[in-house]
């Protein structure tokens, strides 16, 4: 009988664990490790934060869809691995202490025969003076849309300013990302619009200023270096859409930027050309940048190994070129496909928990040399994409096979995304994208580095039921309800 | 062609490089009877990006 634990219970984690559990059945044990009792749906975390859901709309408790399936569900966070085992017991294991109120604080030790981290992000907030309040967690000056608890906090404060307004007060609104080294700017596109589309709503739309500010290099980089959409018989860049529609909605951007502090009402940032400025606020979300969750990994006589295993932003080392250089000489075959860890066959990182080879957009420093540039978003597709891969693989290789046996490379697969630009069923708009591939490939792509018969955009209120829709076939397939497997990841 | 809706935009800023919709693509964004149709062809593009995506 095989052990496979899954550390984490996210998108990613969660798809590996469900499909894991449906292939190899009773015979194997799945175990999923996460500190979490309730499982999220992100991409409507957005919808909370102006108040159009309710935190029970987007998380379920994992418990009962667990023990539903057969999954032996651990509410706790993983704090070692041990993949050489230990003296006199060559198992390997991890870690974990449990963060349920019946066994908090208690640790314990679980061993596998293949492990799948896919812990996601730690929210990095502290890496911003002032973003966080020192100690992990979020300050007290912005508010954040990262998890659903979070979003609710948003709502109120927000629903604070829009009564400020209609009391005649003007409000400034300051949106995007905390720190020049940040992901998920998706995640503040579709925040700023629907705040945007909010206010109008409320009839306090021109009591507003609200700007965007970001790491980007150019509008609509989102991390992945821009995209060329095929519009209108042009390969169009995202820059020209993305400006297209905060010029459109009358939002004002600051793009380059590293913020580098935060203060109540206040943020300093920093622009490549080295320029230092300041910007008061209101009301402000700001986006964290991520690190690895903190895994610490130990060899059998106790050595710490963690350089080993993981990068040095503790994301876990895989099968991807960590050598690449300079830009100019990246390829699309830098990114990983088996996502396997290269020194412990074993062992597998998926979602955002694996270490990109770099970044995905140039890399771009200031003049006085502070790094500001995006880090590579992994969305919901690509990281439930990643992880049903990498559940075949381990499936394969527990029935034989010496090797994975199924790959799940962002420059091999496309994304379809959906931003939401206000919610309503008759009036709200968002952008459907399908992006193909995600990591650029302009050896196969010439130009613009994407398939342009299969990358495309465009704004409007289907994409709006789209989102909605997804939201509910999601979280149908993420309680293993019914039919689930027939919703494509 | 009214542009009313973009009396926001002064010449020379950075909002006034870029591309604006007018009347009628303004109109179709939220056009139901358009819009059923867009709804099909994202769904058709999208189940064409999933089948080649997965290995």
């Amino acid at each position: 009988m095989a052990k496979i634990v899954i550390m984490g219970g996210g998108v990613s984690g969660h798809t590996a664990a469900s499909f894991l559990n449906k292939w190899l059945g009773k015979k194997h044990e799945v175990i999923v490790i996460t500190p979490n009792s309730q499982w999220n749906w992100i991409p409507s975390n957005i919808w909370v934060g102006v108040g159009e859901m309710t935190k029970e709309e987007v998380v379920f408790p994992l418990a009962p869809v667990y023990k539903k399936v057969g999954i032996d569900y651990r509410q706790a966070k993983a704090i070692s691995i041990h993949p050489e085992g230990k003296e006199g017991d060559d198992t390997p294991y991890v870690t974990i202490e449990y963060t349920s109120k019946d066994k908090s604080g208690q640790q314990d030790e679980i061993a596998y025969d293949y492990l799948i981290n896919a812990t996601g992000p730690k929210l990095n907030f502290d890496a911003t003076e002032g973003l966080g309040n020192g100690q992990g967690q979020m300050g007290e000056h912005t508010v954040s849309v990262c998890t659903a608890d979070h979003a609710i906090h948003a709502n109120h404060e927000l629903e604070k300013c829009i009564d400020k307004m209609k009391a005649g007060e003007r409000q400034k609104f300051l949106i995007g990302t905390g720190h020049g080294m940040c992901t998920c700017q998706g995640a503040a596109f579709e925040y700023i619009f629907n705040i945007e589309h909010k206010l109008k709503e409320k009839g306090v739309r021109d009591m507003a200023e609200i700007t965007y500010i970001s790491n980007e290099s150019f509008l609509g980089d989102f991390g992945m270096g821009g995209i060329h959409f095929n519009m209108g018989g042009y390969a169009t860049s995202s820059k020209v859409f993305a400006e297209s529609l905060y010029a459109e909605r009358d939002l004002e951007w600051i793009i380059g930027a590293h913020v580098n502090k935060v203060e109540a009402k206040k943020v300093k940032y920093e622009l490549l050309d080295g320029t230092i400025h300041e910007k008061e606020f209101d009301f402000a979300m700001l986006i964290p940048p991520f690190s690895g969750v903190g895994l610490k990994v130990y060899a059998k006589d106790g050595t710490d190994i963690t350089d080993t295993v993981m990068a040095p932003n503790g994301f876990m080392k895989v099968d991807a070129n960590y050598n690449a250089g300079d830009y100019e000489n990246w390829k699309a075959s830098d990114w990983p496909k088996t996502l396997q860890n290269p020194t412990y066959k074993n062992m597998f990182a998926i979602g955002i928990a694996f270490a990109p080879p770099h970044t995905i957009s140039k890399p771009m420093k200031s003049a006085n040399g502070t790094p500001i540039n995006p880090t590579p978003p992994r969305t919901g597709m690509p990281s439930a994409m990643m992880g049903k891969a990498v559940a075949q693989s381990i499936t394969d290789m527990i029935k034989g096979a010496k090797e994975p046996t199924h790959t799940a490379s962002m420059s091999e697969m496309g994304a379809a995304c959906v931003a939401s630009a206000g919610k309503g069923l008759f009036t709200g708009t968002a952008a459907a994208m399908t992006v193909y591939p995600i990591v650029p490939d302009f050896e196969k792509y010439p130009g613009v580095g994407r398939d342009m018969n299969g990358t495309t955009g465009e704004l409007g209120l289907a994409a709006h039921w789209v989102k909605h829709i997804l939201h509910h076939l999601f979280l149908w397939k993420a309680k293993l309800r019914p039919g689930w497997t027939l919703i494509p990841e | 062609m009214a542009t009313e809706h973009i009396k926001h935009i002064k010449p020379y800023s950075p909002q006034f490089g870029t591309m604006i919709p007018l009347g009628t693509q303004k109109f179709l964004r939220t056009c139901v009877i358009y819009q059923f149709f867009r709804f099909i062809a994202i769904n058709i593009r999208m189940t064409i990006l999933i089948l080649k995506s997965h290995h």
